[in-house]
């Protein structure tokens, strides 16, 4: 789950990282009141859940209030990477000296926590790391033991030479460590983390992705979650327990297992048709997975024909039989259904099917042939 | 031969009491695995009623249950919340393989559970897999055992489902199996394909190997490398994945693409560079197989 920088900038005040101050509004109006509060020069940023901000024309600089009220009404209701911006963050100008980039993810090599940290700040890292990779240091954090104060103090060595910012520094990546770790993310940055002319260092920008596996213990995370810029059948599949990808096809995919999902996907545009989701069932399963997943295939108008793509394991095909009879009393399902039922409890499962009408194949080919050749006709 | 698991594995389940770690123990003990302990915290003294009359003895910790009874290897089935101290607690215990089903589990977790495993020596196979079977040996998990067959070949995937079609295509083809290994569809697993490849070398029954990736890393990368370098058998391979959109994740949490890293069209090439025949649709692994075996 992606978080907005104003909900990370919580994070990491909480953490104890000076951040400078500001508010989150939807509307002009409550940013020129904003602006006002604050004084001076401030900057309006759009906050959506994508990176390319700045680029997009989404942060703008403002001198005076009116200005800010100019700059938001623009933002606000523009799209950046096919997110609708509907918030934005109103925060002061801030005197930059220097900038600096520090940010920590897991690492699936090292199996550790990573810290990256580079004098180059303000850019992308990937540009650094293309163009200058001297310039970025790297450390892998024991998780047993954390982040150690020499540690940190060495990554911030890199960024300054001034003995009373490297002391700063360091601290503040004690502390984006500490954040991290309390927050369940899987990645945390600040780019830039700026040193002002005063001689202080801040993180005027910030980032956060935490661990979905995380959520069920951190309740107060999981409420950054904002569903606005998200499609509403992602938002309910997740809900139900159904992990689900929208895409632009008119052949509904029903899979057990991501792996699977992906294959059948990858069939379906093999034999000429085009997928119009990605939707695994998941594990173990229940009947009611199989309706919400049936319900949000047949909200797509562009479906066709539904594919359901079952090889049970752990997931067992009486269970995904006794769903999909039960769905289609449910919902009036107009769509032709074509079911691939293989695997644990089989014969149970393809007797259920065929008591209710339903014929099952065996084969995946075979079946996803048949869906194709159904969203074709 | 196989490899992780064969007729001397002695099994103790964690969480053998629930509704998944339950059904699958009896179904592991129908297909022959010796199922010599349960754990569940709390249920002590009781015992697991499995199929045709056996049961199983239910201990409150698997220091006391690798006590009693000698076990070798565990299976965990716990919630996601309990399964990272579960590894930890059978890292400790003195088994030599944990098998983490679970799905779920918290990246920071495991960081944690895979470095406490591996200062034991201990091997982590997952999270998130479906666990392995030696066909006619042995099975560990939640592969479905009507699919297998004895024979010459080793598979080793990052999904589950996904395995059992290519496994199941395999047994049609008459292409028996020594060892399925499903390694985990999350970020950080224990066992990764060079392991597996590693033990296919040297097992002498294994004459070719099956591996099956998917989008997300760099694991197929390395393993393909491995492959060229190390490998007198030959490799098919398979990757899902091809028409996922970049920046999405594909219910595997390990499963995303991200910058140029890991999509399928690099995994492919990689496979192809080093030597390893790519199977375009799941049905052609089994073919390449034979092919590779005449």
């Amino acid at each position: 789950m992606n978080i907005h920088e104003y909900q990370a900038k919580e994070r990491f005040r909480a953490a104890g990282i000076p951040v400078p101050p500001g508010e989150v509004a939807t509307t002009p109006e409550e940013v020129e009141a904003i602006a006002r509060s604050i004084g001076g020069m401030v900057v309006v940023k759009a906050q959506v859940h994508s990176g390319g901000r700045g680029k997009a024309g989404g942060v703008k600089l403002a001198k005076n209030p009116e200005e800010a009220r100019e700059h938001a009404s623009r933002i606000l209701g523009m799209e950046i990477k096919g997110l609708k911006v509907t918030k934005v963050f109103v925060t002061p100008a801030e005197d930059i000296a220097t900038e600096a980039y520090v940010g920590v993810l897991v690492d699936r090599k090292s199996q550790c926590p990573t810290f990256m940290v580079s004098s180059e700040g303000g850019i992308d890292i990937e540009e650094v790391a293309a163009t200058k990779p001297e310039a970025i240091r790297k450390l892998k954090v024991d998780p047993r033991y954390g982040m150690l104060p020499h540690q940190a103090y060495w990554l911030a060595n890199t960024l300054y030479d001034d003995p009373a910012l490297v002391k700063q520094g360091a601290k503040v990546i004690g502390q984006l460590y500490t954040s991290f770790v309390d927050s369940g993310a899987s990645m945390a940055e600040i780019n830039p983390l700026i040193s002002t002319k005063a001689g202080e260092v801040k993180a005027i920008d910030a980032k956060m992705s935490i661990d979905d596996s995380e959520l069920f213990r951190r309740p107060e995370v999981a409420a950054m979650r904002d569903t606005s810029d998200e499609p509403w059948e992602e938002t309910k599949a997740r809900d139900a327990g159904l992990s689900f990808v929208k895409l632009d096809g008119n052949v509904g995919c029903c899979v057990n297992g991501a792996g699977l999902a992906m294959a059948t996907m990858d069939l379906v545009k093999y034999y000429g048709g085009e997928p119009a989701n990605f939707l695994d069932i998941g594990g173990s399963s229940n009947p009611d997975k199989v309706v919400a997943a049936l319900e949000i295939i047949t909200a797509d108008p562009d479906v066709k024909v539904i594919l359901f793509n079952i090889f049970g394991g752990i997931t067992r095909c009486d269970d995904v039989a006794n769903g999909i009879v039960e769905a289609t009393k449910r919902i009036d399902i107009k769509l032709p259904i074509v079911i691939r039922l293989t695997g644990t409890n089989e014969e149970q499962g393809i007797k259920i099917l065929a008591d209710a009408g339903f014929s099952a194949f065996t084969s995946m080919d075979e079946v996803v042939q048949k869906a194709v050749e159904l969203a074709k006709a | 031969m196989s490899i992780l698991i064969d007729k001397d594995t002695k099994l103790v389940v964690q969480g053998i009491t629930g509704r998944d770690g339950s059904f699958h123990t009896r179904q592991m003990m129908e297909y022959g695995t010796q199922v010599v302990a349960g754990v569940t915290p709390g249920k002590g003294g009781q015992s697991f009623e499995g199929p045709d009359g056996k049961t199983v003895p239910i201990f409150n910790s698997m220091d006391e249950a690798v006590a009693a009874t000698g076990a070798n290897t565990s299976v965990i089935y716990v919630p996601p919340a309990f399964a990272a101290d579960a590894i930890m607690e059978a890292a400790d215990s003195g088994v030599k393989l944990v098998v983490a089903i679970t799905e779920g589990v918290p990246v920071q977790s495991m960081a944690r559970a895979h470095a406490f495993a591996r200062d034991r020596g201990v091997r982590v196979l997952g999270p998130n897999c479906p666990g392995i079977i030696s066909p006619g040996k042995a099975k560990v998990g939640i592969l479905p055992a009507q699919i297998v067959a004895e024979g010459p070949v080793g598979v080793v995937s990052r999904s589950g489902t996904l395995t059992y079609e290519a496994v199941f295509q395999l047994t049609n083809l008459g292409l028996g199996q020594t060892t399925c290994v499903g390694i985990g569809g999350d970020p950080l697993i224990g066992t990764n394909f060079v392991d597996c490849l590693e033990a296919f070398e040297a097992d002498p029954d294994t004459k070719a190997v099956v591996m099956i990736g998917e989008i997300g890393g760099t694991d197929e990368q390395e393993a393909a490398a491995y492959v060229k370098a190390h490998m007198s058998k030959p490799v098919v391979g398979f990757i899902a994945g091809r028409t996922a959109p970049p920046g999405r994740r594909m219910g595997h949490a390990g499963a995303i693409i991200s910058g140029s890293a890991g999509t399928a069209e690099e995994k492919v090439r990689a496979f192809e560079e080093n030597g390893i025949a790519v199977a375009r649709r799941p049905i052609d692994i089994a073919g390449l197989v034979q092919a590779a075996l005449a």
